[in-house]
């Protein structure tokens, strides 16, 4: 595979740039492979690549119904953060991050991870104490937590709306300093250029239309472009997993739901961090190209629609206006919508099913994209050796009917609730 | 925006309902041996379909009743509303 450097740049420029070899092929579907991983998003993209890279699993495919990319990784609002509570969502996270960290390099592809910064406002006296207890929690896991009071948060985001009479005054925050953002695409692209090069099969416009599933075991697969067989299967599908789980005759704790996000206008640098209100559901930060990337709210009901409804951008925004005033004289540039899987306690699932050589990895609610590298290692492990890597243990899926729940925010499906 | 017929109001703009999930999940039955898994397809599993779904709205701005809608979760396309004690 042709390495991206300044050289490679330079050389083909002198070349007019035709001479740049593919970044990943086209390649028709073999009848068999070892593993086949059903969808090619962040996360399906990531488990084909730690597959190939750690546990030299190569005879791999990636069957994607649209294009590789165009799913969620393509709709986040690109934060990264690991400023969770509970162990296992923290330790997760924070495996995460230290991939994060060294992503550009691994897959020789710049994602532009900027590690600017999380805030979470506070807006009130018990706030500041239950962030005070997140950020204890944290820093145990040896996450990197700071509690900041009013004067300190004000120094730091002061177009913020710290005057007297607001309905939710500013108490303080919660910050991780190493949390941040990366650029979305370029992460779905890298770990899709770098596992083309290691021989796994990335077969887009083929949709799975049903399953070969034999005295409990899977065989393969029938999809759009004919059957392909494979022992192991793994489900890598966000908000479309409770389609293909009925072609399972599976019921999953998971409901799908509509998220929207939006950009402002481009406008110039104001914004350091991302930030988010404390008082409902809305966070913001500036993209290199200047906008206001901004989201908060489901649209509160059952849909597989990938567009939103005005309501709810309305209540978003009016949450965002009531936090940075000044967000009110910026025009819309774009609004789009995702669906995401929301499981019933607002944790993932990555996990083996009833079904063998079956393997489920959803739920991940709306912190799916932060959540790319770290799933795709562990899911790549869990399929590998048959079994869950001790860091997404807790992400099992019979913990509904166990107990075992990990109710971060205790939130699930209703997070409209809060 | 959704426009939602209440059975007892008419039709109303999304703006004065909430959502309530699922019509279609029963709850077991009181007074009676009830196994872990009745309990976990109650409280947690849920079939979630692309398409037709019967599920629960109420008008918590109007009237307060809860109603039942039975909408394209793909299109939002609303084919029918009932009163909650009736069945589709």
């Amino acid at each position: 595979m042709q390495k991206y450097s300044v050289f490679s740049l330079v050389k083909n420029a002198f070349g007019g740039h035709k001479d740049w070899e593919v970044a990943w092929k086209d390649p028709t579907p073999k009848s068999e492979y070892d593993v086949i991983i059903i969808g090619g998003g962040g996360h399906g993209l990531a488990t084909a690549y730690y597959l190939a890279k750690e546990h030299n699993i190569t005879k791999v495919a990636i069957i994607e119904k649209g294009w590789i990319g165009g799913g969620n990784v393509g709709r986040n609002t690109t934060i990264i953060r690991s400023n969770y509570m509970h162990d296992e969502n923290g330790l997760f996270s924070e495996f995460g991050m230290n991939l994060w960290r060294n992503m550009s390099q691994d897959l020789n592809f710049n994602v532009m991870f900027s590690p600017r910064g999380i805030i979470n406002l506070a807006h009130s006296d018990a706030q500041m104490n239950v962030y005070s207890r997140r950020g204890n929690s944290m820093r145990l896991n040896g996450i990197d937590a700071v509690l900041l009071n009013r004067e300190e948060v004000k120094k730091i985001i002061p177009m913020a709306d710290f005057s007297e009479n607001v309905r939710f005054p500013i108490f303080g925050g919660l910050m991780q300093p190493s949390a941040g953002t990366a650029r979305h695409d370029a992460v779905a692209w890298g770990y899709a250029r770098q596992a083309d090069s290691m021989g796994v099969d990335i077969i887009q416009n083929c949709e799975v239309t049903g399953f070969d599933v034999s005295k409990g075991k899977i065989l393969g697969i029938r999809t759009s472009k004919g059957d392909i067989k494979a022992k192991k299967i793994g489900l890598c599908v966000a908000g479309s997993t409770n389609v293909l789980a009925e072609k399972l005759n599976m019921t999953l704790p998971i409901e799908t739901h509509l998220l929207q996000a939006c950009v402002s206008e481009p406008i110039k640098p104001i914004l350091d961090n991302v930030v988010t209100f404390g008082a409902g559901h809305f966070y913001c930060s500036q993209s290199d190209k200047g906008e206001m990337v901004m989201g908060g709210d489901l649209d509160g009901y059952n849909s597989y629609a990938q567009r939103g409804n005005l309501p709810t951008l309305q209540h978003v925004l009016t949450e965002g206006i009531a936090m940075f005033p000044f967000l009110s004289k910026l025009k819309m540039l774009r609004t789009w919508g995702g669906i995401m899987d929301m499981s019933m306690d607002g944790s993932p699932i990555i996990d083996k099913t009833h079904i063998e050589g079956l393997y489920l990895n959803c739920g991940w609610c709306y912190g799916g994209f932060k959540a790319t590298p770290a799933s795709g290692w562990t899911f790549a492990h869990t399929i590998a050796q048959d079994k869950p890597h001790e860091l997404n243990a807790g992400y099992s899926l019979n913990r509904f009917s166990t107990g075992h729940l990990i109710d971060e925010k205790g939130l699930g499906t209703k997070t409209w609730i809060s | 925006m959704l426009y939602i017929k209440c059975p007892h109001c008419g039709l109303r703009s999304q703006n004065e309902f909430s959502y309530g999930g699922d019509a279609t999940v029963k709850r077991p039955e009181l007074n009676k041996e009830v196994s872990d898994q009745n309990w976990d397809n109650f409280v947690y599993l849920r079939k979630s379909p692309r398409g037709k779904h019967l599920e629960l709205w109420q008008h918590i701005s109007g009237c307060r009743q809860w109603i039942k809608v039975e909408r394209d979760t793909l299109t939002h396309e609303i084919f029918k509303t009932l009163k909650a004690n009736e069945e589709l």
